[in-house]
């Protein structure tokens, strides 16, 4: 097996601004208060996924899962320690999506596509394919800064799930979707997890992820708080009760639903 | 849960950093992301606008009307420089140049910030997109530039056409350069966008566009170094070169006394400066950058 994403030794620092102006600064350092205050969002994160390998990464809010997929996606780099990554990585970071509220769907389509990496022939190719997935009708010509926060959504997972990517990100990404939406989001990842490709997933959606994942990685306060076996993490952050008289069966489409509206 | 996992999926290449990032070499590789920033920012410039694409032309004639008037017919600058008008124009088109870039490169990051904040890309992209589009207007102003210089009997020349090339390339990297060091910083601190506005001032000021360089030599008695260091200065010199000489009755004498004698040395050395002035803000940007996303609110 090969390494698909390797951290190691990460760390992010973000810096609390107490005083922004030049009056508030003169202010703040007069009366001998603090100017800024820094705040680990990672402290000496370290794993290893290997290719094909789908995980849960979990974790309560703040916990730091959101800026460490900004730093496997690129968005950010560390501020200490490595992050690595093989081939090309596509995915949703938080929800929405990167589109520019004033062009229209159609025009973010293209766009977006090219910002991960496809050719203009590759995403004329699968456009068709991208908004039928997406459902959003007619109003693809209209601008995204328009849309409902669920259509923004579906634009954005369509085309990040139909990039040829080796590592695929969701974030939360079926916290705004509709029942139907949820269910096909569900159904591509399987695609992905079983055509051998990375997947990342963020939820707090117990179900979902026991579903969905062979290894949970669970962040505490931006470090590692348990890595391995998901009912295992699962139980570890204590996100097994409410679920325990409500398993989801694989066949049962609608207890997963349910138990996916839990991520809300 | 499903033990299905039965393709075997090869990523290929190596372990790399996500975040790897050539700065500017990389923009130019992804010319086709590059493309369709430049038409977005084309349309997006007068946003909401009635009038649109035509604030870039209306911007650069009001300015032009003022200063004929002012300058010309008030100060009386009419009478003591030969077309006077041609002369304000020429210098106008480069210095229009800049500013738009310079400004509208400053805002491109905070602007474009929904997409800077979720997608990895390289953020050189935004200002060097934003030069882009305001050389696209460029090529309008200066077809009616040709036009009105052919009135005046104008001829176009090879020592010309490299004036304009050089004008062009100087405006082009000290326009990018400022845009990127100014793009990160405006991030951190909104007063540098504020600080846009006044730079432009001393540019339209600071440039032989609407006095002749003569008034520069004479005033200054010879000691023009200074002024002459400045690169916008220069490439309104070359544009002078280029369009307004031509167009004047005794063309040699008008260079002798109204260019400065090695022009074209000037040229090339601000062409040069503004390079390594561009690799310095490449710099400071890639040293910037790691904290934008995290600032843009």
């Amino acid at each position: 097996m090969t390494a698909s994403i390797v951290a190691e030794n990460v760390s992010k620092t973000f810096t609390l601004r107490y005083h922004r102006t030049f009056k508030q600064m003169t202010v703040a350092m007069v009366k001998g208060h603090d100017v800024s205050d820094d705040f680990k969002a990672l402290d000496d994160v370290s794993f290893t996924i290997e290719q094909g390998e789908s995980i849960g990464l979990m974790g309560l809010n703040g916990s730091g899962k959101s800026t460490m997929l900004k730093l496997i996606n690129g968005i950010m780099r560390p501020d200490g320690g490595t992050v690595l990554t093989r081939g090309r990585i596509a995915g949703l970071i938080a929800t929405g999506a990167g589109f520019h509220p004033q062009l229209t769907g159609r025009e973010n389509v293209y766009l977006n596509a090219a910002i991960l990496g496809m050719s203009e022939a590759e995403t004329r190719r699968k456009f068709d394919e991208i908004v039928d997935f997406a459902d959003i009708g007619r109003h693809l010509d209209a601008p995204v800064g328009n849309y409902s926060s669920g259509m923004f959504a579906r634009l954005g997972f369509s085309v990040a799930i139909h990039v040829d990517s080796d590592i695929f990100l969701a974030d939360e990404v079926l916290a705004v979707g509709d029942r139907p939406f949820k269910r096909k989001c569900m159904e591509k990842m399987e695609e992905i997890r079983t055509s051998g490709r990375t997947l990342l997933y963020v939820s707090h959606a117990a179900g979902s992820v026991r579903k969905m994942c062979d290894r949970v990685i669970v962040l505490e306060k931006g470090r590692v708080g348990f890595d391995g076996d998901v009912d295992e993490g699962i139980r570890y952050l204590k996100y097994d009760d409410d679920n325990t008289e409500n398993e989801p069966d694989e066949d049962d489409t609608e207890d997963m639903d349910d138990d996916l509206g839990a991520d809300i | 849960m499903s033990e299905t996992v039965s393709a075997v999926h090869v990523a290929p290449g190596e372990l790399t950093p996500p975040s790897a990032n050539q700065g500017l070499l990389e923009v130019f590789r992804r010319r086709y992301l590059l493309k369709l920033l430049v038409r977005r920012e084309i349309s997006a410039r007068y946003q909401g606008s009635f009038l649109g694409l035509m604030w870039s032309y209306i911007n650069p004639l009001s300015q032009f009307f003022l200063y004929w008037f002012v300058m010309g017919y008030i100060l009386n600058l009419h009478k003591n420089v030969e077309n006077f008008a041609v002369h304000i124009f020429a210098g106008l088109i480069v210095v229009h140049f800049f500013t738009e870039t310079f400004a509208a490169g400053t805002r491109s990051i905070v602007r474009n910030k929904a997409l800077v904040k979720k997608m990895a890309m390289p953020r050189e992209m935004f200002p060097v997109a934003s030069m882009l589009v305001s050389l696209y207007h460029v090529g309008p102003q200066l077809v009616i530039l040709v036009i009105a210089c052919l009135f005046y009997g104008w001829m176009p020349d090879p020592g010309g056409v490299l004036a304009v090339l050089l004008a062009l390339g100087i405006i082009m990297l000290l326009g990018t350069a400022l845009a990127l060091l100014f793009a990160a910083a405006n991030v951190f601190f909104r007063d540098f966008g504020s600080a846009v506005g006044i730079l432009t001032h001393f540019v339209r000021f600071g440039v032989p566009m609407i006095y002749p360089y003569s008034l520069v030599d004479e005033r200054f008695g010879g000691h023009t170094t200074a002024y002459l260091s400045n690169p916008i200065a220069d490439a309104v010199l070359l544009m002078q070169r280029a369009f307004w000489i031509g167009t004047t009755q005794h063309p040699a004498e008008m260079a002798r006394t109204n260019l400065p004698p090695n022009l074209f040395q000037l040229g090339a050395l601000a062409v040069v400066a503004c390079f390594v002035l561009l690799l310095i803000g490449q710099m400071v940007f890639t040293r910037l950058q790691n904290r934008i996303p995290e600032r843009l609110q």
